[in-house]
């Protein structure tokens, strides 16, 4: 039997089961609301309800056959993630932008190269690497080095990384927006080419789960439904 | 797994690093991530295993020999010093499982002024005799040619230094020189931004902008639009000279016949005089000592991304037939290092490391 874990709580675990439901699988919790055990009616599936974070991990042990998560978060805490999971379905919900931004005041950088270009400056200035506060470090720095961004530090902010730039602790910070409205009240903006990552929650295929005969077949008939039969 | 085997054959390499007249010397496995980080970026997150200790703060397990070797050289040790050792260096492998997480390092390392062609064939010929019974491969580059071409382009003080810092990291390199050929386009942002900057002072323009956030002054932006602006009126490196970095980036062939063209291109970039000599006494040092420059694989930009330190003569000497292996032995100049390292004052210094464990796997080859 395939085991599909999906969050546990709050909308993103609505809009999952909304998702599935207009694919015509009904999720469903079972139970009262402090347990997490659900049902899919119609497949010989089970249902298995973790913390969205919790399921990339569980992917990658094989655990579970498939995961519903934000693709940033896969990327986030996988290494090599496209060798342990495969992207079945982008599901259109859950977005989530994770962004490079600067103070609005800098004028001078627009893009990565003023980025780059500033902070050579900096460190010339005040002989310490311009920090940039965040809590996605893997993709930020897998990025910068990308695209050979220098001369610069991650400083960790696991919360309210927006305010680290006004309080002094950060002069740039990479953080998921959906608006960009507390950018603009703590006097940021986004780089024209800061985009790290277009986040959304993605229907994710465990690469090393048991997939044995009837898990392919069980599979086979999911991806019909999802219409994503390749 | 490091071996008693490897052991040994470390063992081995360091007793004949000592009989080159080289002094054994000691690291420490935790070394202060500081030093490292400001050395060579985040980029060594990814690379090196990272601790806490409770009082020293953030550590790294060393993930290689020769920045503590430096530093305690530079710490007060008499030059000329030859320095060997023998230990584990520890590396992340983020993209290739099966590379080994912890190995052997056997190194050798020369702080001498007196003769660098003659010093970095002595650390040539040293490790390739050391591997002499697994038959290496030999390729040397020559990182110093870059740089001596990047001093020479007719531009600005500030293009040049901007093309120096990112020597090692070729995107970033290319983008510049798209840039300063006038090879790419100007965003129209930038372009509104340089015509508001038409006779109105950067200051004004920075008072203007908004509230100040962050550690970075208006004045630090108000100096780069300054900058900005000083970079737009400024020509574009001539083609015959962006061609002869282009053609330094890609050219290939044998020690002895990179001399000739490269001195024809000093005719476009003089800088590169100085460079063609230095490669020529190289060169004459390693066939002094055995090793036919007309038969040793060249280019200059060979070992480009390997570390961030090189800044002259790179090699590698790899298994034949093994393109899957890492290099047997590795090695390289950098002067630059021990100037950043020593607070200023520098050294000449070149060095090369052995890796031990790669050898167990390796048939000797038939002599």
């Amino acid at each position: 039997m395939i085991r599909l874990g999906v969050p546990s709580k709050g909308r993103l675990m609505d809009k999952a089961f909304d998702w599935f439901g207009r694919h015509g699988l009904t999720l469903s919790r079972t139970g009262n609301d402090r347990e997490y055990a659900g049902r899919v009616e119609g497949a010989e599936i089970a249902l298995v309800l973790l913390s969205a974070g919790e399921i990339p991990r569980e992917l990658a042990a094989g655990r579970i056959h498939l995961g519903v998560t934000g693709s940033d978060l896969v990327r986030e805490k996988l290494v090599r993630w496209e060798t342990k999971v495969e992207t079945v379905a982008r599901m259109g919900f859950g977005h989530a932008d994770l962004v490079l931004a600067v103070p609005q005041v800098w004028i001078d950088v627009d893009t990565l190269d003023d980025l780059d270009a500033a902070a050579a400056q900096f460190r010339a200035t005040h002989g310490h690497r311009l920090r940039i506060a965040t809590k996605y470090h893997r993709q930020v720095r897998e990025f910068l080095r990308e695209h050979g961004v220098a001369d610069y530090a991650l400083v960790d902010s696991q919360g309210a990384t927006e305010g680290t730039v006004l309080n002094g602790t950060a002069e740039a910070i990479a953080d998921i927006t959906s608006t960009g409205e507390t950018l603009r009240a703590n006097h940021l903006k986004v780089l024209d080419d800061g985009l790290v990552h277009a986040s959304q929650a993605t229907l994710f295929r465990s690469r090393p789960a048991p997939w044995d005969a009837a898990a392919r077949r069980e599979f086979d008939a999911l991806r019909a439904r999802l219409g994503t039969a390749n | 797994m490091i071996t008693p085997e490897d052991r040994d054959r470390a063992a081995a390499i360091l007793a004949r690093f000592r009989e080159a007249g080289a002094r054994p010397v000691a690291a420490e496995i935790l070394q202060p991530a500081g030093t490292l980080l400001d050395l060579y970026g985040e980029d060594i997150r990814a690379r090196a295993f990272t601790t806490q200790d409770p009082l020293a703060g953030e550590m790294m397990l060393r993930p290689d020999f020769t920045v503590p070797v430096v530093q305690a050289h530079m710490a007060g040790a008499a030059d000329p010093a030859r320095y060997c050792y023998a230990g584990e260096v520890f590396r992340r492998q983020e993209s290739d499982p099966d590379r080994p997480r912890e190995y052997l390092q056997a190194g050798y390392e020369v702080f001498d002024a007196a003769d660098p062609a003659d010093a970095d064939a002595e650390v040539f010929a040293l490790l390739h005799e050391v591997l002499a019974p697994w038959r290496p491969v030999a390729a040397t580059g020559d990182l110093g040619i870059l740089i001596a071409a990047v001093a020479g382009l007719t531009t600005s003080p500030r293009r040049r230094a901007a093309l120096r810092r990112h020597i090692w990291r070729p995107v970033r390199f290319r983008r510049l020189m798209e840039r300063f050929t006038g090879r790419s386009v100007r965003p129209a942002k930038r372009a509104a931004l340089l015509a508001a900057l038409e006779g109105v002072p950067p200051e004004d323009l920075v008072a203007r902008a908004g509230t100040m956030v962050g550690l970075r002054e208006s004045g630090e932006i108000a100096a780069r639009l300054d900058a900005l602006r000083e970079d737009a009126a400024e020509p574009p490196v001539a083609r015959s000279e962006a061609d002869v970095l282009d053609t330094l980036l890609t050219m290939e062939g044998s020690m002895a016949a990179a001399i000739g063209p490269l001195r024809d291109m000093a005719v476009d970039l003089p800088t590169l005089g100085p460079a063609a000599d230095r490669l020529e006494a190289r060169a004459e040092a390693l066939a002094r000592r055995g090793h036919d420059p007309a038969a040793l694989p060249f280019a200059p930009a060979r070992n480009r991304t390997a570390m961030e330190y090189y800044d002259g003569f790179t090699f590698t000497l790899s298994a034949a037939g093994r393109p899957d292996l890492a290099p047997l032995g590795t090695g390289g100049r950098y002067d630059a290092l021990t100037a950043v390292l020593g607070g200023g004052r520098g050294v000449p210094a070149v060095g090369g490391v052995v890796r031990p464990g790669l050898l167990a796997g390796l048939a000797e080859g038939a002599r």
